[in-house]
C-alpha cells in the first residue's frame, strides 16, 4: 500500500481563470506578482502500490489530458514535510 | 415518441427541460435518474443544465461516471437523438461522447443574458427541421462554456460539418463582440460523428414559450419528431 500525491496543472496556453482572479486579488492587495497558475492537488492511496494505476486514473478521469498535465509523487511516511 | 430527461444531483435546468417537452411541446417524458441503469423505451434524451456533483473536479466529470451513462452511451450508439445543454454538453464531453472541452469563460464572468446562434449544420436531428443559416435566440448561463479543442481537431469538425451552431448577431453575422464566452472559431454547438449526439451551451428549454422571451429553442424539440419519423 503506497499514498500518492498528485498535481493537476492546465496546459501552459489554456486560459487560466482561477490563477488570473487570483493574481488579481494579490495585485488588489499591493503585491508585485508574476503570473499566478491555479491546479489541484489529490492524495490518495492505493493498495496495490502501482504509481501505473495512479497515471492511468490521471488519464481516465482526474486530469482532462486535452487541457491538463499531471505530475505523480509518491508520499513517504514520515518524511519531515 | 417518448423523451427521457436524466437528473443528476446539482441539476437545475432538469425540471425546465420536462415543462418544455411535456407541458409546451406536448410530448411523453419519463424522468430518469443518474442511478437509473436503463432507458428503454426511450426514443431521444436530454441531459440538462445545472452544477451536476457540485461541478467538483471538473464540470460534468463525476456526472459521466453515473451508472445511468452505460446506457446512455448505448442509446447515442443506437442512433437516438441525445442532447446535453450547458452542464449537459459538459457531461457529453467528458464522457468522450463529444470531442472537445469546456474552458472557463474568456471574460472570467459568469454570462447569464439572451444569446444568439447560427445554424451550421441539419445534419443533426435537433436541427434537420432548420435551414442552414437560420439564426435563433436562447438564452446562455455558464460560467465555463469557452469551447475548446486543439487547432487540428476543430479543423475536423468544420469540415466535417459537426459544428452544429456558432454565436453570432442578431442578423447571423459571427464576430468576437457576438462571442460570449471566447469559444474559438465562436462554437456554441458540435454533434457527434454520427450526427444524432449534440451539445450546445445556450438553453433551448428557456426559450420555448413566448412568455420567456423566445419560442425558437422549441425548434430543436420540435424538429426531432420530424427527423424521427423520417427516419422511420
Amino acid at each position: 500500500m503506497r499514498s500518492f500525491r498528485i498535481t493537476i496543472m492546465l496546459k501552459p496556453g489554456v486560459l487560466d481563470a482561477p490563477g488570473q482572479a487570483v493574481e488579481r486579488g494579490l495585485g488588489a492587495l499591493g503585491y508585485q506578482v508574476g503570473q499566478v497558475r491555479v491546479g489541484k492537488v489529490i492524495e490518495l492511496i492505493l493498495p496495490d502500490g502501482e504509481r501505473a494505476t495512479a497515471d492511468e486514473m490521471c488519464a481516465r478521469f482526474l486530469a482532462n489530458p486535452l487541457i491538463e498535465t499531471w505530475a505523480i509523487e509518491e508520499i513517504v511516511q514520515g518524511a519531515t514535510q | 415518441m417518448i423523451w427521457g430527461v436524466v437528473f443528476f444531483p446539482g441539476s437545475n435546468c432538469d425540471r425546465d427541460c420536462v415543462h418544455a417537452l411535456r407541458s409546451v411541446v406536448g410530448h411523453t417524458v419519463v424522468e430518469v435518474w443518474h442511478e437509473d441503469q436503463s432507458l428503454d423505451g426511450i426514443d431521444a434524451l436530454v441531459l440538462p443544465g445545472g452544477f451536476s456533483y457540485g461541478d467538483y473536479l471538473r464540470s460534468g466529470a463525476i456526472a459521466a461516471t453515473a451508472p445511468v451513462m452505460r446506457a446512455v452511451r448505448e442509446l447515442a450508439a443506437r442512433g437516438a437523438p441525445v442532447l446535453g445543454i450547458c452542464n449537459g454538453f459538459q457531461i457529453l464531453t467528458e464522457a468522450g461522447l463529444l470531442p472537445g472541452t469546456l474552458l472557463h469563460n474568456a471574460s472570467l464572468r459568469f454570462r447569464c443574458h439572451p444569446a444568439w446562434v447560427r445554424v451550421e449544420s441539419d445534419r443533426t436531428p435537433f436541427t434537420a427541421g432548420l435551414r442552414p443559416g437560420t439564426v435563433l435566440r436562447m438564452p446562455v448561463a455558464h460560467g465555463e462554456g469557452a469551447y475548446f479543442a486543439p487547432p487540428a481537431e476543430v479543423a475536423a469538425l468544420e469540415d466535417a460539418g459537426r459544428v452544429v451552431f456558432r454565436y453570432c448577431d442578431p442578423h447571423g453575422r459571427v464576430t468576437p463582440a457576438a462571442n460570449p464566452n471566447g469559444s474559438v472559431a465562436g462554437i456554441a454547438g458540435v454533434s457527434s460523428d454520427s450526427g444524432n449526439v449534440v451539445g450546445l451551451m445556450p438553453h433551448p428549454e428557456r426559450a420555448s414559450e413566448a412568455l420567456l422571451g423566445s419560442i425558437d429553442g422549441r425548434r430543436l424539440f420540435e424538429s426531432v419528431i420530424g427527423a424521427l419519423v423520417g427516419a422511420g
